[in-house]
This record gives structure tokens, sequence and C-alpha cells, in this order.
């Protein structure tokens, strides 16, 4: 069965949607009083970008054959997903605020056994998501559909080995219906990634394993939107988006704390947010 | 039991270790970007030089700590129970297991209590991946009282490789301050010749409770704690089963390859008795608030303490 994907919405609409999915984020974590705020917010432009003017799916369709995939590798910043896909129609908003709790289908982690629709993968344990992503790419070039799978990791992802193996494999195949994003904020949970364990440097690092390497700002929406779509024209290597990111973006008092990675705001810190990231004047 | 002082056995345990730490300069800590959520941060506060923070990457962590133990240092190694006993558990078979190398593995964070996080990090198969392997030492202790013990006696214990299950939730104290552990034992906590309750980790309380439910009806319950699953008591779990002649297990854990397992592997071997086990019974764990979960998957008390009266009742 074929179906009809969303169509892209304008650049000039994007700032004002990641707007509403970081008040997603923060009305989440703060209902749930636990979850991981910092890298969610973090991602909102680049997941906006792919989300609303890349990604090839259908909410009404979530199992549609030739959908394009996306794999959360790095699960504990699922708000943001969560928020995306309630957000494009694919289960009732009314569910974001069960988040964390017992039955809900909106898992601390993401779970493809909690039927949630859009849900690809079941994240949680870093380092897996990359690998999952390429069986999922070779598996397309098996079955000779023509999606494209998208794979976003973290600073945390890129320690693991399996990440490297991963991205060593997806070079040696030629799997060019991938991309990866990294969220490149240099923060986890014990500090900054270049105090706790630094990752060098890390574009360097994928283009020796055969990668095709794309550095940008990961909040600068022009220059994700080109780079999505260079990924995508790239014939022969699979392509990686090293998003520049601030963790937590666009709430003053999280930007570039490592200490946001996960935890929730008070009341009257919950208020700055929603604050900080109202509707902007147009 | 309800006035029991809940505190949090991963305090206990990083207090324990930076003690430890300050009076044997060959203990050394090691963590995987989770120093302090396991507490072991505070070691490393201390002894900077001693202190290995090596990111997100277990495999990595287990192999070097093996290199260190078999080198003359005494490592620890803490992360949470999944990516301890889990992810890496290849590396802890070969590198650490196999050598013999005494690396002392202290995973927080283990069970349900995990809570919120949800079921990829709610370690419930640890107990089991741990006591397969040969010469592994696998210790789960019931409050911070006994977390401290533990801590302290894996510092000196330089046999071979040791397992320390310890969880995120603060557990409500049950032990004495001068209570002493005796690795290999497990111990009678309250006596009673009806049934026997054996558990482990925060079961053990719950198993206290459901002795005074059963008290209630006049039914006299005794309480093991089976801190130690490796290497297993056969002869105080024998002599227990011999005594009361019912047997129950109750550990926050799947009740395949766990306690359960191990007590029944005796129990065939040297006093069969009727047993009933009790624990997470081939099930994923879920999001929730870590009590709501204990609940959920009915590890509670009054569970305990109607699976007791239907044994007895021949059910
Ligand atoms: C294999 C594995 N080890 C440890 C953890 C615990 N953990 C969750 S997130 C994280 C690191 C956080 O850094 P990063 O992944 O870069 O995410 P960010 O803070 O940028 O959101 C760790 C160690 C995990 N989820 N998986």
């Amino acid at each position: 069965m074929t179906a009809a994907t969303t169509l892209p919405m304008d650049l000039d609409q994007l700032p004002a949607k990641a707007r509403q999915l970081r008040r997603d984020i923060i009305e989440m974590v703060y209902r749930a009083r636990s979850g991981h705020p910092g890298g969610a917010l973090g991602m909102a432009d680049f997941m906006t970008v792919l989300w609303y003017r890349h990604l090839r799916h259908d909410p009404a369709n979530p199992r549609w054959e030739d959908r394009d995939r996306f794999i959360l590798s790095n699960g504990h910043t699922c708000p943001i997903l969560y928020a995306i896909l309630a957000d494009r129609g694919y289960f009732d908003r009314e569910l974001l605020w069960t988040f964390r709790r017992l039955g809900s289908p909106v898992q601390g982690h993401p779970s493809v056994r909690s039927d949630l629709p859009g849900i690809e993968y079941s994240g949680g344990s870093l380092g897996n998501g990359l690998s999952y992503a390429l069986g999922t790419a070779l598996a397309a070039r098996v079955t000779g559909r023509n999606y494209r799978v998208y794979c976003s990791v973290s600073d945390g992802d890129c320690q693991e080995g399996q990440t490297w193996e991963a991205a060593m494999a997806a070079a040696h195949h030629a799997v060019d219906n991938l991309t990866a994003v990294v969220d490149y904020n240099r923060c986890q949970i014990d500090g900054p990634s270049d105090q706790v364990m630094s990752l060098g440097d890390l574009p360097a690092k994928w283009r020796a394993f055969g990668w095709h390497v794309l550095d940008v700002d990961g909040h600068d929406y022009q220059a994700l939107d080109e780079a999505f779509r260079a990924a995508a024209a790239h014939r022969g290597a699979p392509s990686v988006i090293v998003a520049r990111t601030v963790i937590g973006k666009g709430v003053s008092y999280m930007e570039g704390d490592y200490r946001w990675h996960h935890g929730f705001p008070d009341e009257e810190r919950y208020r700055q947010a929603l604050a900080e990231l109202a509707e902007a004047p147009a | 039991m309800p006035s029991l002082e809940m505190r949090s056995l991963r305090e206990a345990y990083g207090r324990a270790l930076a003690e430890c730490g300050a009076q044997d300069p060959r203990i050394v800590a090691l963590t995987a970007d989770l120093g302090d959520s396991t507490r072991v941060a505070e070691f490393g506060r201390r002894f900077p030089d001693r202190y290995f923070n090596f990111g997100v990457a277990e495999a990595n962590l287990m192999g070097v700590a093996a290199g260190m133990a078999m080198n003359g240092l005494k490592p620890f190694v803490s992360t949470f129970a999944v990516f301890a006993a889990g992810k890496p558990w290849e590396q802890i078979r070969q590198t650490i297991a196999y050598q013999r190398a005494p690396v002392r593995i202290v995973a927080t964070h283990a069970g349900l209590t995990v809570g919120e996080d949800g079921a990829s990090h709610q370690m419930l198969e640890d107990i089991n991946n741990m006591r397969v392997l040969p010469g592994m030492a696998v210790v789960v202790p019931a409050d911070a009282v006994e977390a401290d013990r533990v801590t302290r006696w894996a510092a000196s214990y330089d046999e071979g490789p040791v397992y320390v299950r310890l969880s995120r939730a603060n557990f409500p104290t049950i032990l004495d301050e001068d209570y002493r552990f005796t690795f290999g034992r497990a111990r009678v906590l309250r006596d009673g010749g009806d049934i026997t309750l054996m558990a482990c980790g925060l079961m053990v309380s719950v198993c206290l409770q459901a002795a005074d439910l059963l008290a209630a009806d006049g039914i006299a319950a005794q309480v093991v704690n089976v801190s130690t699953i490796k290497p297993i008591d056969r002869e105080t779990i024998a002599g227990c089963a011999a005594r009361t002649g019912r047997v129950i297990t109750v550990e926050e854990h799947q009740i395949c390859g766990g306690l359960g397992s191990a007590v029944c592997e005796v129990l065939a071997e040297t006093c069969p008795v009727p047993v009933r086990r009790i624990g997470v019974d081939d099930q994923w764990g879920q999001s929730g608030e870590a009590m709501a979960l204990v609940a959920h998957y009915r590890l509670t008390p009054e569970r305990v303490a109607a699976e007791a009266r239907s044994l007895l009742a021949g059910g």
C-alpha cells in the first residue's frame, strides 16, 4: 500500500514549531517530576527540520512499509520525539502528560512493546542504536525498498565502541540510505565530555571511518536543511550530520549546563521556562 | 515495621568505599559516566589520582579493571546493574572471571525500583548472569548497614571477582549497627517453625512484614536473609527447610535464574520440600514510581503472606 507523505513545512515556520515542541518537553518533565530535558531541548531544532521537512512518513499509516525510519539511539531524549509524534497526529496529545507513569505507553525510554504509534526502536542502552539503524537500512537494500534511515546519536553513544563497529560496517557496505545525526552538545551526566571522556576531533573520526560528514551549527535551520538534503543526495557512503548543539537550548538557566541532562524544574523555574519559550512576537 | 528508617544503599557504599580508600592505597574506583549516580564520585573527590571515569564505554571499563586487578590494584567498578551485568558480560567472563581477576563490581540501580526510567534500565537478570560464572561471588545487601559491611568485606577479599547488587531506592533499615556480614552465610533474622521465607535485597524487609502478618494468624514464619547468593549457604538453607518443611523465596529479580533457582538447586539435592518462588515472572518492567512498581508486580508482604497460607494449606 502506498501512503501520502506529509508536506514539508516552510522553513520560516520552523522556529515557532520548535518553540512549541520545547514547551511540551518542559511540560512533560515538569509533570513527570523526572526525565531528561537537556538533550531533548538541544535536539529540538534539528528534529524539527528533519520531521517537518525531510522525513517521508504518514501519521495516518505508521507502519507504511516505505516510510523513512527514525531511530532514537539516545533514548533518554525521548520527550522531543514524543512531542513531535503527538503534534504530527500519531497519538492523542493528552498522552504526553502520562509520560513516565505506571501503565502509560509513553515510557521513560521509548518502547516498541508499548505499541505507541511512531516508535521504531526501544532505546535506553547507549551505543546500540546505530547498529539497529544499519540493519534497518540494509533491510531496505535486500527487500528492494527505497526508504531512508535516520539515526540520532549522542556524545555518550559515540563513546561506546559498538557505535564505531556500526560506523565501520556502514561504510564497508556503502550504505548510503543512512543518515546519522550527532547531538554534539559536548555534555554528559558526569560533566562536560571534554572532562569526562574527550571525543577528540569527532568530525575527523567519522571521516576516518569512511563517512560523508556535514559539520553544522545545530540551531541554524538553513544549514541543517541543506545538510539533510546533501546527506540524502550523497551516493556510495553513509552520511553523518555533526550537529553542534547547546544542551538545554531555549531555556536560559539550562543552556550549556550538563546538570540539566536529567532533572525537572521547580514551579518557579517551570513558569520561567514556559515564558522564555512563549510565542515570539512576529 | 512502619517506623524503620529509610536509607540509601549507594550512599552507604560510596562512604564506605572512600573510607577504605583512605586505608588502602591500592583501591581504585572506576565508572562509566555514572560517578555521581553510583556515589563513587565521593571517592574521586578524595582520591582523584585513583579515580577513573571512562565515559559511556562499559566493555572497556571491565577490561581495564581486569588489567588493574591482575597488576596489584583493587578495582571497584560501578555503573548501573544493567550496564554492569548485561552489556559487558562477555568482557567480565573472559578478562575478569576466567582470569580470576579480583575486580569488585558494585552495581547500583538493580531491579524494578529504578522506577520511571523503565524496562531498559530495570535489571532483573543480573543475579542469573553473574552467578553462572565460575568463581564469581554474588552478594545482595538487604539494607544500608549491610551495604556498608559488604563494601568493607569486598575491599579485603582477594580470592576472585565479586558482584554486589545495590539499588537506586532507599530501603528500610532492618539490621542493627552491630551487624557483621559473613561472606557465604545466610542469616536467620527471625525464627519460626511453620514456614521459611528466604529473600535478598529489598525483599528481606518485605518478608519480615509478611512474617508479622502471618503471626497475626498464628503462623510462625522463619525469615532468612540470603545475602550471599554465591557461594550459596547450603547448610543453612537445607537446615531451615528441614525445620519448617516449606520454603518461599522472594526476590526483585526474574524468578528464573535468581535466588529462587539457587535455593531450589540446593533443596533438590539436600532436602526436597515444597517451594514457592516469588519474583518477576518472565515479564519486563516498565515506567512507574518505585514502590508502585513493587506493588504492581506483586512483591508485597500481603502477597508473600497469601502464598505462605496457600502453601501451608497444601494448595
Ligand atoms: C550503555 C549505557 N550506559 C550508561 C547509560 C546511562 N546514561 C544515560 S544518558 C548518559 C550519558 C549522557 O550523555 P549523552 O548521551 O551525550 O546525552 P545528553 O546529556 O547530551 O543528552 C548515560 C551515561 C545508558 N543509558 N546506557
